[in-house]
């Protein structure tokens, strides 16, 4: 056994990379409550200080820095620091904190307009290498790009597609830096080279040798960033402080080399406290020493930044980076996954106060220890900075090792990554079928030419049979499209070190996604049973609808309408599985929004179900504002059935309620609001952002910001700094429901 | 006198059902808002729910089937249904028919009155009630009467009733200022209280201005509306006075 490996217990993880293996055989379950936790120390509390004041200054100015020349790499920036003499954790993502980066490989008009928008200017020489002499992945994709897709991506049909950014959601396995060093990952990496020297040497192992090379070169670049810090990786990491920052050290060379829209973390915090316990357990440090450790890995972090523009803001807002990390759950064993580590992660929101990132997010099992499903709850109530996943639901697709990428999307660590994919617009789908494939704001023709719907009142049959074939056409389109632009990632902006640490063969989706599906299922609803009368403009294009009488809408636990909403879910994803992806990816389809429901809503026409053009979609999987009149629970319930099989990349639901409505004493409120996630997660709900907020708040700091530069709020699948919120979404999360009735 | 009604005809009327109720009674709670209500509280929160001919018809079989969607939320946070209004006893058979069938299916069952009721309308609904919440609006008669227009005796013999078949009772009281924060109405309230031997908790329901839209909605006359909302100061001294009496107040 190696020095640094004393006191754990072997096993298969001694002699292959198997980090499951190793937490298996090693982690001490943790069953009581959260009284053991520390508060910060002296030092937490100046540096954190530190940190936000240059916040405030970035807050004020956009961007606190960034840097115009130098591609960013792992290497390519000298080591920075906040304040070296109290930093317990080290690196930062260039040489000055927030100071951003440039990342140009994934397009080096993005990076320069970007610049612009901010003040800067890019480098000349920068910007005519990669026009000049480096093709990005953005130029590859225009080049490979069809007519239609073109059409489709101007229209807003599909959109938010990675095609001139970092696609991200891929985890790297950051703990094997810590648990085995890189020498003994490089090893690996050259073994699963010499295995691929095959008889037949075709495209496909030509692409993954070259792929496992880069992936050699980006593990040795780690170490000599982690040298710059006076770190050596080669070996691995020997107590807490070390496996900490190792495994930082294996995030921090990701976030240096990719700016991907969603760059998690992973599953890191029970793995970590295998060390912490170990030196606990030898009286090398103490309680408070350890949550200091996790405190100051979390403020690195909370620091984590790309360089993005403004524009990106209308689609995810308030700069996320979903630096997702997953917490909890339960083993295949029975043990549950909690650790005192679980505590201590989320008690960095009473130490460091609450914060959109790390995007903690808990796995949720029925089974959890209570005085840890209390104490999230808790948490949850005090600072509305926590989403929920059902553990339950995943652990049977992902075992007991997986992560959330992003905000709803759960892979095996190491094992499976994604090709991530946004997601196609489905209301605007719907009035193309009724449309006849012309789009109902310019008229112009998008999808194919078909025969419009010409009755003064829709027919159920009728337009359903339409939007059939318009979700086909779309499919099999969108499919299309994101094989473009994975083909061209890989080619141009491939993630060389995430993938290093990843197994030689990765399972991996592909990760399609729809917007508008309350609006979709309330519109079907509404022609189903009520009369839907269409208003025609003098081309003869339906531009609005009437509705006569009512009819049951989504999230009122209704299966009149609810049905009719999940089986859309299925039909697409069905339509979806039928083409043929890049890499053989297997499709997947989430029905999330992030923030951009308000934009998807601003270019979306009239809908049959009343809503009217430019008013926001309701995100992810959320019914239309004001229309779930049952109370929350019903709300819950309606989407608890949407069909988890035909969506495996997530079903993103936001909650909203009042203090006030969890319940008299703090006690009823963490039970009521436990007793709901078991509920929900038992009818078999996927995820849940909880806000426990009033109103009125959030309508001050619209208009005292600087009073609120902590508050945080749960959107789909992520969390932001309120204020950091354009005003237009700061008013669509004002009326969006908040549960209230008391 | 009672006439016996097949259980699928039998129906009633409601307001509105709320699946998220978490502060009328232990747990997460279907709460069913009964329609039609004697009382005139000049605080009412729900004006909505006074006249017994409004709201919307609806049989126990539909409630029933409705209910138990919700079970998993009910047996995890130890919650059940409750039945609210407006005032439920206005429709006796109704609720004793919803509490009979929920109790069968093992749902635990809360009543929420105001006790202003003949005690024999009550009797055979008690049977089916695992939990009353009893409103007793103010203890000294005159300012009960000027709350709610009804007379306070009712709602008190309900009270010495319950105590005697020692049914669990939480007791609550809405705090308004300048009408039931006399020191002595308080007082009264506890001292009766403390008499009986089946209240588990007193609940001091603070006055708040959430229910003023509806009175203008309906172009009824609110006559509270210069009352401010039950400042922090008074709530903790009406707890106080409870909790000298040795009653769990919250």
């Amino acid at each position: 056994m190696l020095q640094q490996w004393k006191g754990f217990v072997s096993g298969k993880w001694t002699t292959e990379i198997n980090v499951r293996d190793f937490i298996q055989q090693n982690y001490t379950a943790y069953e009581g409550d959260g009284s053991f936790l520390a508060s910060k120390t002296e030092v937490t509390h100046q540096l954190w200080e530190k940190v936000k004041d240059l916040m405030a200054v970035e807050r004020e100015k956009g961007i606190l820095d960034t840097d115009t020349k130098v591609p960013s790499s792992i290497i390519a920036h000298a080591a920075g620091y906040i304040d070296k003499d109290l930093e317990k954790i080290v690196g930062l993502q260039t040489d000055k904190p927030l100071k951003r980066a440039i990342m140009p490989f994934g397009g080096i008009r993005v990076v320069k307009s970007s610049l612009e928008a901010y003040g800067y200017q890019l480098d000349p020489q920068t910007q005519e290498i990669f026009t000049k002499y480096r093709k990005t992945h953005n130029d590859g994709v225009f080049d490979a790009y069809t007519r239609e897709m073109r059409l489709a991506r101007h229209s807003g049909i599909i959109t938010g597609l990675p095609d001139a950014y970092g696609r991200g959601r891929i985890i790297g396995d950051y703990r094997r830096v810590a648990l085995y060093g890189c020498d003994r990952l490089i090893e690996d990496k050259q073994s699963q080279l010499i295995s691929l020297e095959l008889d037949t040497i075709d495209e496909e192992v030509i692409r993954l040798r070259e792929e496992i090379s880069e992936q050699i070169r980006a593990l040795k670049e780690l170490q000599e960033m982690a040298a710059s810090y006076g770190c050596d990786i080669s070996q691995p990491a020997a107590n807490a402080k070390e496996a900490v920052q190792w495994t930082y050290f294996g995030y921090l060379g990701a976030v240096k080399e990719q700016n991907g829209a969603a760059m998690s973390l992973g599953r890191v915090s029970t793995f970590l406290d295998i060390y912490c316990q170990r030196d606990l357990d030898n009286g090398d440090v103490t309680e408070a020493q350890i949550q200091e450790l996790i405190d100051h890995f979390v403020m690195k972090l909370r620091m984590v930044r790309f360089l993005r523009h403004p524009a990106y803001n209308e689609l995810f807002s308030g700069d996320p980076t979903w630096v997702t990390e997953s917490i909890g759950g339960m083993g295949e064993d029975g043990r549950t996954l909690v650790t005192k580590n679980s505590f201590r992660f989320l008690n960095t929101l009473y130490n460091l106060g609450p914060a959109p990132e790390p995007n903690l997010t808990v796995l949720w099992s029925e089974k959890l220890p209570v005085g840890f499903k209390h104490f999230c709850t808790k948490v949850s109530t005090d600072t509305s900075s926590i989403q929920y996943e059902n553990d339950d639901l995943m652990r049977g697709y992902y075992g007991d090792d997986y992560g959330i990428a992003c905000c709803v999307s759960g892979m095996r660590i190491g094992k499976q990554m994604q090709f991530f994919g946004a997601r196609v617009n489905l209301a605007k789908a719907l009035l193309y079928a009724i449309n006849g494939g012309k789009d109902e704001k310019a008229g112009e023709q998008i999808a194919p030419m078909f025969a419009p719907i010409t009755s003064e009142y829709l027919d159920y049959e009728e337009v359903t049979t339409k939007f059939d074939l318009m979700m086909g056409w779309l499919a099999k389109l969108y499919v299309n499209t994101l094989n473009v632009i994975h083909y061209m990632h890989d080619k141009y902006c491939y993630e060389r070190l995430e993938m290093a640490l990843h197994d030689r063969d990765v399972y991996r989706t592909m990760a399609c996604g729809v917007a508008g599906l309350s609006v979709v299922g309330d519109a079907l609803s509404a022609i189903k049973y009520a009369k839907v009368k269409v208003i025609r403009n003098e081309d003869g294009l339906a531009v609005d609808y009437e509705i006569e009488g009512d009819y049951p809408k989504f999230g009122n636990n209704n299966d009149r309408v609810d049905q009719i909403t999940a089986q859309v879910v299925e039909d697409f994803m069905n339509k979806v599985r039928q083409h043929k992806t890049y890499r053989g990816a297997v499709p997947t389809q989430s029905i999330l929004t992030i923030t951009s429901n308000v934009v998807y809503g601003k270019k979306t026409g009239n809908t049959p179900d009343g809503r009217k053009g430019g008013q926001p979609f309701a995100p992810g999987a959320n019914p239309m504002h004001g229309r779930d009149t049952k109370g929350a629970i019903a709300a819950l319930e309606s989407v608890a059935k949407l069909p988890y099989e035909h969506a495996q990349d997530g079903i993103s639901y936001t909650f909203s309620i009042v203090p006030e409505a969890l319940g008299k004493s703090e006690d009823d409120k963490t039970n009521n609001l436990a007793g709901m996630l078991d509920g929900y997660f038992h009818d078999t709900g996927h995820h849940i952002n909880i806000n426990v907020l009033n109103r009125e708040t959030l309508i001050d700091a619209m208009d005292h910001p600087e009073l609120y530069p902590q508050l945080t709020i749960r959107v789909s699948g992520y969390a932001v700094n309120f204020i950091k919120l354009t005003r237009e979404q700061q008013l669509d999360v004002i009326s969006r429901t908040f549960h209230e009735r008391v | 006198m009672t006439t016996i009604i097949p259980p699928s005809q039998t129906q009633g009327r409601i307001h509105s059902i709320e699946t998220c109720g978490t502060v009328d009674g232990p747990g997460i709670r279907y709460v069913i808002f009964t329609q039609g209500c004697p009382l005139r509280c000049l605080y009412c929160h729900n004006p909505d729910c006074r006249t017994p001919h409004d709201g919307k018809e609806v049989t126990v079989n539909e409630l029933i089937t409705d209910i138990q969607k919700y079970r998993s939320y009910m047996e995890f946070s130890g919650g059940g249904v409750t039945i609210t209004g407006g005032e439920p006893l206005m429709q006796p058979e109704f609720v004793l028919e919803i509490f009979r069938r929920c109790q069968n299916l093992g749902i635990h069952t809360v009543l929420d009155t105001s006790g202003y009721v003949k005690l024999a309308t009550a009797k055979p609904i008690l049977d089916h009630v695992d939990l009353v919440l009893l409103d007793i609006k103010s203890f000294d008669p005159e300012i009960y009467h000027q709350v709610t227009r009804v007379s306070l005796e009712p709602t008190l013999n309900l009270a010495r009733y319950l105590s005697e078949i020692n049914k669990p009772v939480w007791i609550r009281f809405v705090l308004v200022p300048n009408l039931t924060d006399p020191p002595h109405n308080i007082r009264g309230l506890a001292e009766f209280v403390s008499d009986l031997n089946n209240v588990k908790r007193v609940e001091i329901l603070p006055f708040h201005k959430m229910g003023e839209y509806k009175w203008e909605q309906l172009a009824y006359e609110y006559l509270l509306k210069d009352i401010p909302p039950a400042p922090p100061e008074l709530i903790a001294t009406a707890k106080k006075i409870f909790q000298e009496y040795g009653i769990k107040v919250y």
